[in-house]
């Protein structure tokens, strides 16, 4: 039975676990039918043409892990930000894990989206706000299928929560291949600020395939900052589906950060329904061996007076190979716009590759957009002259990355989570630079 | 401390360099003149190692060492240094920084310790003091946006903190102002020794006033065609190089 089919005769076992009794549950219904009808993407869908999910959707994934798992904090301590006080909301084989979480009720509610799908309080805000901003594409809808756990995020009216919240979900390998799907539905109200971190993590090298939706609703003038770690082993693929609806004056960021997994599509989508309002997308991306990381975003301007940054740096090494789908959309009402896309790339070997595309539909006349994107190699007259200052090729060539990262890097506004990303770029080149970037 | 014998370079298969000879002893200073696209910068480039120019014959002795192997870091460590031409911008990397990775490279490749971090500090403080370089300078990207001068100025004060055996310094008086000349004239003049040795290429008697040669040699078409003292950069200040080339024809 292939996976397809394998998903859908196990929407009926997942009915008899959850209750069927809710709007939701239509939702849910709908959702599986849509995924019935188009199956996973392939090739031949313009938004796939250079990512194949083939020879990861051939795994035999358990769907609904069967053991409880309990991991101790000393192990995985090391994929948190822990010098930070944050709220922590962890996952483990899709499953929440409340010793290693810390959330709250105080103020603001950091939890479980199984709490909000299930209790009474949360109706209303999840009536209002549920699958109300993802697509109908095939994977998100097989993730609302399936939605069921996740974090549950609501931030209301003039809060600045201080604390980042992290968000993780770790893979132990207890099933020899496992699916995770977790669903996240994140709403910040009117002036309110907060930091989130997400991270996916395996522990063992049994196939991981996590099909993610985080929906982010920013109201008026809030402010999100989402920082995504995509750091991952050799056997474990994420697609990550986020959708942001941003209402006027809102600000809006996500950077990823992409240096492992053997596939990763990150499907990132902002849609400006209101004036004055920011939205960021920036990423860095470091990958070698046969890694493949794809990002594919859609910036869709619908009001006027608003703005876009998109900044994606990307280096590839050995086989690596990547792909940049930039989509900026801007409706005839949506004069002033300010749209600004730029893709970098460096090709560290001539087997590794990146197709790079922008996309650029504009309907009104009185905008400014700018895209640009190149792919070069390293710049060798920079490597001599560093390299006759004393400094080894290995070093040179580190040093000269993160150069190239560096407008990304900066633009991160925790310092423990920028010393983080440098820490894991310099473990991966293989460094120890001796001072903080 | 140098000694180059019969040096034959090219990139791409043109031969630029074509048997070039040249001994450096300890506390010389050596001046390199010629006219535009002689092979001055190749033969700098070349000494400190890099790797687009091929050695077809000859050799290079670095303290009766053949470095031909060596790459241009290993050669920046045994106390090669480079005054380039075209200083390289990087963006992204500050002077600070880069010169704390260069500095503590070099002591790791000779098994020391890193620089403590106060003693590093310091250094940087007395020699941005002696090349009168501002120090909000330190905390710019790497040469990226500085102008000519401060560009050559910034590569004369990598130089002091290296403190390397053996530096070239190629056209660093381009691009300098009179006052920035004489500063940076200085700071070359306050870290010779008789231990040390320099090698200036330029065009210009000017600087030769100030950082005084012992021999001058002429290079035209990829050979030392003429070596001479210090009166025979007045001669060629007053008469170019036709002269000299007519002699080789002859
Ligand atoms: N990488 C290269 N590829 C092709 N030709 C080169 C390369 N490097 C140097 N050359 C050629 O070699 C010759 C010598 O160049 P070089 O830069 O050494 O001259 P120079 O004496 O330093 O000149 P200048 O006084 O103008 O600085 C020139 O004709 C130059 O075009
Ligand atoms: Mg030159």
């Amino acid at each position: 039975m292939d996976l397809k089919d394998k998903l859908v005769s196990s929407f009926m076992a997942f009915e008899n676990m959850v209750d069927i009794d809710t709007p939701i549950h239509d939702v849910r219904s709908e959702a599986i039918k849509t995924f019935e009808e188009k199956g996973f993407p392939s090739k031949r869908d313009e938004a796939w043409k250079y990512t194949s999910l083939n020879s990861i959707l051939r795994e035999d994934y358990s769907v609904f892990p069967k053991k409880e798992n309990s991991i101790e904090f000393r192990d995985i301590k090391k994929y948190f930000i822990h010098d930070i006080d944050s709220y922590k909301i962890v996952f483990i084989d899709g499953k929440y894990s409340s010793h290693l979480s810390q959330t709250t009720h105080d103020g603001i509610d950091v939890c479980l989206m199984s709490a909000a799908l299930s209790k009474p309080k949360y109706r209303i805000l999840i009536e209002n706000y549920f699958n109300k901003a993802a697509t109908k594409d095939s994977l998100s809808s097989l993730n609302t299928a399936f939605s069921q756990e996740g974090a549950y995020i609501h931030i209301p009216k003039n809060k600045v929560v201080e604390k980042p919240i992290q968000i993780l979900h770790f893979s132990t390998g207890n099933e020899s291949a496992l699916l995770l799907q977790p669903r996240n539905l994140i709403v910040v109200d009117e002036n309110s600020h907060v930091q989130i971190i997400e991270r996916h993590q395996s522990l063992t090298d049994n196939p991981v395939l996590t099909n993610s939706v985080t929906e982010i609703f920013t109201n008026k003038r809030a402010i999100v900052d989402y920082y995504k770690i995509q750091n991952d082993k050799q056997s474990a693929s994420l697609i990550d589906n986020t959708f942001v609806k941003q209402k006027r004056e809102s600000h809006a960021s996500v950077h990823t950060f992409s240096f492992g997994g053997q596939l990763t599509r990150n499907n990132l989508n902002f849609y400006q329904e209101g004036e004055r309002i920011d939205s960021t997308l920036k990423g860095v991306t470091i990958i070698g061996d046969k890694q493949h990381v794809d990002h594919n975003t859609l910036v869709h301007h619908i009001e006027p007076n608003c703005e876009s940054h998109q900044d994606y740096k990307g280096i590839f090494g050995d086989k690596s190979t990547g792909v940049f789908n930039g989509k900026v959309l801007v409706n005839k009402k949506a004069q002033k716009t300010n749209a600004f896309q730029a893709n970098n790339n460096i090709l560290l070997s001539d087997k590794a590759s990146i197709n790079t595309k922008p996309q650029l539909e504009i309907f009104a006349d009185d905008v400014k957009c700018s895209h640009g994107c190149t792919i070069g190699q390293l710049d060798e007259s920079a490597m001599f002259y560093m390299r006759s200052r004393g400094i080894p090729e290995k070093e040179a060539k580190a040093l000269l990355m993160f150069a190239f990262s560096n407008n990304v890097l900066d633009s991160v506004k925790i310092p423990e989570i920028k010393q983080r990303i440098t820490k894991i770029i310099a473990n991966k080149l293989g460094v120890n630079l001796g001072f903080d970037l | 401390m140098l000694k180059i014998n019969n040096l034959h370079a090219s990139v791409e298969d043109k031969a630029i360099l074509k048997g070039i000879n040249l001994e450096v002893k300890p506390g010389e200073v050596h001046a390199i003149m010629g006219p535009n696209g002689s092979g001055k910068s190749t033969l700098a480039s070349v000494i400190a190692g890099k790797e687009e120019y091929e050695v077809t014959q000859g050799e290079i002795l670095l303290e009766n060492e053949n470095i031909d192997e060596l790459a241009a870091e290993e050669r920046a460590h045994k106390g090669i240094f480079l005054s380039f031409q075209y200083p390289v911008e990087i963006p992204g990397v500050s002077v600070t920084n880069f010169m704390k990775t260069a500095i503590n490279e070099t002591r790791k490749a000779k098994g020391l310790e890193d620089m403590p971090a106060n003693e590093m500090l310091k250094m940087i403080r007395e020699k941005s003091e002696m090349l009168e370089i501002d120090r909000k300078f330190l905390s710019r990207s790497l040469n990226e946006g500085f102008s000519g001068g401060e560009k050559k100025r910034n590569e004369i004060f990598q130089m002091a903190m290296l403190e390397p055996k053996l530096a070239i310094l190629d056209e660093t008086d381009s691009g300098l102002d009179i006052d920035a000349l004489r500063i940076v004239a200085n700071g070359v003049n306050k870290l010779k020794s008789k231990d040390n040795a320099v090698i200036v290429i330029t065009h210009y008697q000017r600087l030769l006033d100030y950082i005084v040669p012992d021999y001058v040699h002429v290079l035209h078409n990829g050979r030392i065609v003429k070596s001479g003292t210090k009166e025979l950069a007045h001669e060629l200040e007053e008469k170019g190089y036709d002269w000299i080339k007519e002699e080789v024809k002859a």
